[in-house]
């Protein structure tokens, strides 16, 4: 950009503190660190699964005390957000056009939310004991 | 609650004499119907002359008088004074130099618009003998909402990332870049590839959506940019892993 004598710029390092739509894309970008947070848990489930009974029984513990289940909570809220929101900008990168036809974008959402309630379903059926 | 008059705190700056920029106050009439910009040319024709800012059409057509307003990027001219409180804060569109008071230098934009060639390029030269070109509606459909584009600017001032990033080539311009990537009479793609899939082009959006939420037009840019990311990898693949195909 040429230097002119003033520009109003945003902030290095405090410019997503401002307009509000920056502070919702900022939301969108931070709350992929919660669901990575989870992964990473479920990870360390999986490995003290393979230390053997004991510990696992330990970490699933951990995951039914009050904290446990307060992070729990904190991170489906993170990833509900997460999740909502790219959806609901699917739209913007699908143009799904048949012809002169453009596909609406209340559907292209909607088809998210029906293939994550399938998928939801489905692993609840497959782990239901 | 009838109101009488309106407060405007308009941003003003002359380089040749102010060391800093500084807000000045009016107070001008109200009226119902008075667009913000009616109450900027009042202030032009009847408070003070020396005020500089750019406007032409009167109805969001040529896209010269965007400007701040309330520290949002908006067109003047399709901002009724009615919609804001007592108060209005008037000031240059974010992003570029100020040249003086409400105008800004739009070099940076328009060098960055030229790189991107936005005109039909066609393989080879057809005579006005040839006739039309004609599209079929599908054909149209696939660009035309780009084609709205004014160049207002507002995309740029409303885009973090054009803030942050000199060389990002930006809103408008990419989505003009895609517009004519998207025309079935156009055969540009490679042409411009080197600058929308480089790292200032569509690379270097992160989709922060700002640019469609102020865009008067309803274009749309951060739609045309993410479906360019999309043509720039699978030209990216194409070439990789087809080295024989042309495109």
């Amino acid at each position: 950009m040429n230097e002119g004598p003033w520009i109003h710029r945003i902030s290095r390092r405090q410019w997503w503190f401002g307009a509000s739509r920056y502070r919702r894309y900022m939301m969108r970008e931070l709350t992929s660190l919660f669901l990575g947070t989870y992964a990473i848990t479920l990870l360390v489930g999986l490995w003290r699964l393979s230390q053997g009974a004991e510990a696992f029984n330990a970490w699933l513990a951990a995951m039914h005390s009050p904290p446990g289940v307060v992070f729990s909570v904190l991170m489906l809220m993170a990833a509900l957000y997460h999740s909502t929101t790219w959806f609901n900008v699917t739209p913007k990168a699908m143009a799904l056009r048949f012809g002169a036809y453009k596909l609406p974008d209340a559907i292209i959402i909607g088809a998210h939310y029906g293939a994550w309630l399938l998928v939801s379903v489905g692993v609840y059926l497959f782990f239901r004991s | 609650m009838s109101r009488q008059t309106v407060e405007l705190e308009i941003f003003r700056y002359n380089p040749e004499t102010d060391s800093e920029p500084g807000l000045q106050h009016y107070r001008v009439p109200y009226h119902k119907d008075w667009l913000v910009l009616d109450a900027i040319n009042y202030v032009k024709d009847h408070l003070d002359r020396t005020l500089s800012y750019r406007w032409s059409c009167h109805m969001a057509v040529c896209g010269s008088c965007g400007m701040m307003i309330n520290g949002e990027p908006t067109l003047s001219c399709k901002a009724f004074v009615r919609d804001y409180p007592e108060v209005i804060r008037i000031e240059p569109l974010a992003n570029f130099p100020v040249q003086r008071d409400l105008m800004v230098d739009q070099d940076d934009f328009l060098a960055k618009l030229e790189s991107i060639k936005p005109y039909i390029i066609d393989v080879d030269e057809h005579p006005l003998s040839e006739g039309e070109k004609s599209q079929t509606p599908a054909q149209l459909a696939a660009f035309k909402q780009y084609t709205g584009c004014i160049n207002c600017l507002l995309c740029y001032a409303a885009c973090p990332q054009y803030s942050l990033a000199a060389g990002f080539i930006g809103p408008a311009a990419l989505t003009l870049a895609y517009r004519y990537n998207q025309d079935s009479r156009d055969h540009g793609f490679a042409e411009r590839e080197s600058v929308v899939g480089s790292n200032d082009g569509v690379w270097q959006c992160s989709f922060v959506g700002a640019c469609s939420e102020v865009c008067p037009k309803g274009v749309d840019p951060a739609a045309a940019i993410q479906q360019g990311k999309i043509a720039s990898a699978a030209h990216y693949f194409k070439q990789h892993l087809m080295p024989w195909s042309k495109s």
